[in-house]
């Protein structure tokens, strides 16, 4: 059995949903910064077999470079997340997100 | 290379940078909010000396047609406006890091120039980080812990919404092997496909999520209560106007240029937007009723705004369809280019009341505003004009803005949606006359008026300057509107 596209596609298929449901569910606000992650690289797969699947024999270069893209883009937010964290940590004594809670309604 | 293209976004970047630069270097603070104002209005002239430029530059990743003149020129003027307002508010709450601030409100306004230019998947992307990464650092800017978990709660949810935005752009690359947008027309119309396609529709579906999270639409605006309340007021003000237009116009240049092949493909995301529309202002109203927090009420607002906004994006099947042979019928975009020009001084308006008022009674409860109108006429009249002109009443531009969009809206069959729209008209304009009745007739437990600096008593007077000139001539910016909405549409008009 050789391994095409879809079999890629079925695995970020999964690793989104794995993803999805964990930034939904997760309480630990580190945690969910490392589901967005995996929501991206499910992303990032899509586009990396379908550049190399789309036309047969050739590479689409678009689809690497978009995923260059992503990958640096997301390492600027998480820096940016672990930041604001940290700043709320300092204030609240906590990571919990059930537990950031002042504003309702 | 044609540099030129690019040269409002250079200019603000570069003055932004000079803020940060200012600001290690010198310690008369009060010339950074000049120096950015003046960096803003060079970003504002620039864009307007480019209006009627047609080229493509950078390998037509960028394009500098009118549509990305128009909100450019709505960017830039925005955040001048909150960075004149935003002096006094600054100085009681973050002082030390004032260059900060500025800067990032400049850098994340490059963001918003270059997403309206970009006609390439990845090059809106990026712009749209640019923007959500400066707006994240800005919402959690406050010293309270509010502030932090606006800004917490922004960033993972736009994190959330930004990978479900690139899975659907992987998608839509996986159909069509390209990433430009008028590759993606192409490869579309060339496969004849259409939105019965799964892959298509998940995708199409995907990228209406990541970009509603941006303008706040129903069911992606969990975040904007909390964000609203918790950032920094002024931060607030200029998410409010500047963010959504942002969204907008990506919105408006991704669905004419990569999806505007043929009626059917048209009228399938439109139907989409129609019913989202519905959605966020019925909810948005509905859910404004009960606020007490004017920060709070008003993002409530915002949500329903997004919704009568979202009416322009639903309105453009028949125009598409025929090919423009009815001159009678206007363009859908052109409404809501207009409205998003009023809606963007009124909220503005109210926004830097908003400020204010917080700078001297250091609350944002709606109860606290009981008798504002007599500590502070002229800032509670400002006030209670652009409140009128958000519910879309005359004399204020909101009226006229409203009546565009929903005529435009009739004229292409969806006369269900503007009477659903006008039923939430009546409905916002309770919560927004309760804080006008409020501010002049409750009593005060204080009879101190409220100061306020020049830069914000300007601000203030652009705004409702704009929310009444809007009103009594608006044909010169809706001829503007009309051929910015025009070039981004010429390309899916002159298909078969």
């Amino acid at each position: 059995m050789s391994v095409g596209v879809e079999h890629y596609l079925v695995l970020s298929a999964i690793l989104f949903v794995i993803g999805m449901f964990g930034a939904l569910t997760k309480q630990n606000s580190v945690v969910i910064l490392m589901c967005i992650e995996l929501m991206l690289n499910a992303a990032n797969i899509v586009l990396v077999a379908f550049s190399r699947f789309l036309v047969p024999g050739t590479v689409l270069i678009d689809g690497h470079v978009f995923v260059i893209f992503v990958m640096v883009v997301a390492a600027a937010e998480a820096a940016v997340g672990l930041a604001i964290i940290m700043a709320l940590y300092r204030t609240r004594k906590t990571s919990d997100a059930t537990e950031i809670n002042l504003m309702k309604g | 290379m044609s540099y030129y293209l690019i040269a409002p976004q250079i200019t603000v970047a570069g003055f932004a940078v000079a803020v940060i630069m200012l600001d290690l270097f010198v310690k008369q603070k009060r010339l950074l909010p000049i120096v950015s104002v003046v960096g803003l209005l060079g970003g504002l002239g620039a864009s307007i000396a480019l209006w009627g430029q047609t080229e493509t530059g950078f390998t037509n990743v960028l394009s500098v047609d009118r549509l990305a003149i128009f909100f450019s020129v709505i960017f830039c003027g925005a955040a001048a406006l909150v960075v004149l307002a935003s002096r006094d508010y600054v100085r009681n709450n973050f002082s030390r890091f004032e260059g900060e601030y500025y800067a990032l409100i400049m850098l994340s306004v490059v963001g918003m120039m270059f997403l309206a230019a970009a006609r390439d998947l990845i090059a809106i992307y990026v712009s749209l980080e640019l923007v959500g990464i400066s707006l994240y650092i800005l919402a959690a800017f406050g010293r309270d812990g509010k502030s932090s978990e606006a800004g917490l709660k922004y960033l993972l949810l736009g994190g959330v919404a930004s990978a479900v935005l690139i899975y659907g752009m992987a998608v839509v690359f996986g159909i069509t092997g390209q990433t430009s947008l008028a590759g993606i027309y192409q490869a579309v119309a060339a496969a004849g496909l259409g939105l019965d396609n799964g892959m298509l529709l998940l995708g199409v579906v995907f990228i209406i999520a990541g970009f509603g999270f941006k303008i706040a639409s129903i069911p992606f605006q969990m975040w904007v209560p909390d964000v609203y309340e918790g950032a920094p007021t002024t931060v607030t003000a200029f998410l409010s106007v500047a963010s959504k237009a942002a969204g907008f116009v990506v919105l408006i240049r991704i669905f004419l240029e990569a999806f505007g092949q043929d009626l059917a493909i048209v009228s399938g995301w439109a139907m989409i937007f129609a019913v989202l529309a519905v959605l966020s202002m019925t909810i948005g109203n509905v859910a404004a009723i009960v606020q007490t927090n004017i920060k709070r009420m008003l993002g409530y607002s915002s949500i329903a705004q997004a919704g009568y906004l979202m009416v322009g994006l639903a309105a453009v099947s028949k125009t598409i369809g025929a090919g423009v042979t009815d001159p009678e019928v206007l363009f859908g975009p052109t409404g809501l280019l207009f409205y998003i020009g009023c809606y963007g001084f009124a909220n503005l308006g109210v926004f830097i009341a908003v400020i204010a008022i917080s700078n001297k009674i250091k609350s944002d409860s709606i109860a606290d505003y009981a008798g504002i109108g007599h500590r502070a006429p002229v800032i509670a009249l400002a006030m209670s004009i652009c409140l009128v002109s958000l519910i879309g009443l005359p004399p204020a531009a909101g009226f006229l803005a409203k009546f565009y969009l929903f005529n435009t809206a009739v004229h292409h069959g969806l006369t269900w949606l503007v009477v659903i729209a006008v039923l939430n008209t009546a409905i916002s304009a309770y919560y927004y006359f309760r804080v006008v009745k409020v501010a002049w007739f409750g009593t005060s437990t204080s009879q101190e008026a409220v100061p306020s600096g020049w830069g914000l008593r300007f601000a203030l007077g652009i705004s409702v300057a704009g929310v009444l000139v809007l009103f009594f001539y608006p044909s010169g910016v809706l001829d503007i509107a009309r051929s910015a909405a025009e070039a981004v549409s010429g390309i899916a008009l002159s298909a078969p």
